[in-house]
């Protein structure tokens, strides 16, 4: 007879509970790598997501990043005034939102608005016993709703960042040309100018990055939820909080790596 | 709602055997020693209080939890023992109604009941799934929803259309988790209906998941009466229901005063 009475901790139960916590995160993510390769790839779903994440985040993401454009323009002139460098007014918001901003602010905006509703539908699906009924269909529910989700969030964030960097120079050129009235073509140029093909590079993988992560964690979050529809709004906040904080811990890594290849 | 009672039930063959399932979750044991066996074209409605275990031996049943000890046996092979695509294979010949319906919010009645077809059949075309759809929803008598998002059905209408789902697969075995829970009596009637409705026309043997006394009466060929994760008695309903035990008793006399 099994005795069940008695269950024993390897230290205690906090961090029994923290260690599984990681295992079960890496089991996840793992599964993901081990599935999205197998036959069927539910490409519709795919493509259904992707338009979801980004018309979802378009209106807001053209929002902030037009704002974003303008507001670091004004603020970066008169420092650059002081030394009579406006003229590098262009390359500086340039370098500043293709390798940084850009890719940062949509990832942060996308990690509210998509890793939330990823979570929360997820968590929902699973607190009324739909992800249930998927399996007892023969259906696989990791492949059509965690693979299709965090394939179309890996796709489509790094075409956000791209729209957004480029609203947010649009904003920055609408400071500049009502400053100093140059026209659109030599400001893009300026601004590109002393971008190199590792900049852009390291933007496209921080996007794909914050993407996968945002995916991933959202799906992880619903996936795992409890407690009813209580453990829904608890999967889609720590899907929103876990998502910032690993695009941050992220962003420091990638810039590390990046800056170690530049010199080497 | 007799209709069941006249059901030809094939002794011969057995589509479900358990022997002696445990079950717990960390210190809670929920299943402790189950033996039973659901003949070909027979309906067991398993009676008991909430909390004592009867949608987890469902749940093991179906594979969607694994057992910690004992033997379940469904259509000739061993639950536990399956993975991927044969597990898959069993599952297409079971149907499973679960309580709250669980259709897919975001789908409307049409999509819901085509799904597991599109998903397991994709080559399948869609006039056939068309087909299959409006005959189940036929079976069921709801083919005007068709269009219907689930919020817009009632309690009632979302079992039934719970129930049409599992029957698009055409499954041998149906289980149904609480098939009457939250209905009022009226409508409980209809699900009762349906559930023999459905043993006659697809030839399906049951396992009722059950507290309520009328369903498992009017559904259940045979009564299997649950208490604290054990089959306290099984038998007809009137052999269930003559008992001298205090615990089941107790069970009846709680269900006619209410």
């Amino acid at each position: 007879m099994i005795n069940y009475k008695t269950k024993k901790y390897l230290f205690s139960r906090v961090l029994d509970d923290y260690f599984t916590g990681i295992h079960n995160a890496y089991n996840f993510t793992a599964r993901f790598f081990k599935e999205v390769f197998k036959k069927p790839f539910h490409l519709r779903e795919v493509i259904n997501q992707f338009f979801e994440v980004g018309l979802k985040s378009l209106a807001l993401i053209s929002l902030t990043g037009f704002i974003v454009g303008i507001v670091f323009t004004k603020q970066s002139r008169p420092s650059l005034e002081d030394f009579g460098a406006t003229s590098w007014l262009p390359s500086l918001i340039g370098i500043a939102i293709v390798k940084a901003l850009g890719p940062l602010v949509t990832a942060l905006i996308c990690a509210g608005k998509v890793g939330s509703s990823i979570g929360a539908e997820i968590a929902s699906m699973k607190v009324t016993e739909q992800i249930d009924a998927m399996e007892v269909s023969a259906i696989n529910p990791f492949k059509y709703l965690v693979v299709t989700r965090v394939v179309a969030t890996t796709l489509a964030i790094p075409v956000l960042a791209l729209y957004c960097s480029f609203v947010a120079l649009y904003g920055s050129y609408i400071n500049v040309h009502a400053e100093e009235t140059s026209s659109m073509i030599s400001f893009y140029q300026n601004a590109f100018k002393t971008i190199s093909f590792l900049d852009i590079a390291t933007s496209v993988v921080k996007t794909v990055v914050y993407g996968f992560t945002i995916g991933i964690v959202g799906c992880y979050k619903g996936f795992n939820a409890t407690q009813g529809t209580r453990g829904v709004g608890k999967a889609a906040n720590q899907a929103v909080v876990l998502a910032m904080f690993l695009i941050f811990i992220e962003e420091v890594l990638i810039v590390q790596v990046s800056n170690w290849l530049r010199y080497y | 709602m007799e209709k069941q009672k006249q059901h030809i039930i094939n002794k011969e063959e057995t589509v479900i055997s358990i022997t002696g399932l445990y079950k717990a979750f960390d210190d809670l044991e929920v299943l402790k020693g189950i033996d039973f066996n659901l003949f070909k074209g027979e309906n067991i409605a398993v009676l008991g209080k909430s909390g004592t275990g009867k949608s987890v031996l469902i749940k093991i049943i179906v594979g969607l939890l694994k057992p910690d000890k004992g033997e379940v046996i469904v259509l000739g092979q061993e639950v536990d023992k399956l993975k991927g695509k044969e597990l898959d294979a069993l599952r297409l010949r079971i149907g499973f109604s679960f309580q709250n319906s669980a259709l897919y919010d975001g789908m409307n009645v049409y999509q819901n009941l085509a799904f597991p077809l599109t998903m397991n059949f994709q080559n399948m075309p869609k006039k056939e799934v068309v087909n299959a759809v409006e005959e189940v929803l036929e079976a069921v008598g709801l083919k005007d929803k068709i269009k219907q998002m689930p919020s817009d059905l009632s309690g009632g209408q979302r079992k039934r259309i719970g129930i049409a789902r599992t029957l698009i697969l055409k499954p041998e075995i149906m289980l149904y988790d609480e098939p009457t829970s939250g209905l009022d009596p009226i409508t409980s009637a209809e699900i009762i209906d349906l559930i023999n409705e459905v043993q006659e026309l697809y030839n399906t043997s049951s396992v009722i998941i059950t507290h309520d006394l009328t369903c498992a009466k009017n559904t259940g060929n045979r009564i299997a009466m649950m208490f604290e994760g054990k089959f306290l008695k099984t038998g007809t309903f009137n052999e269930v229901f003559d008992t001298e035990d205090a615990q089941l008793k107790g069970f009846f006399n709680y269900n006619f005063i209410k």
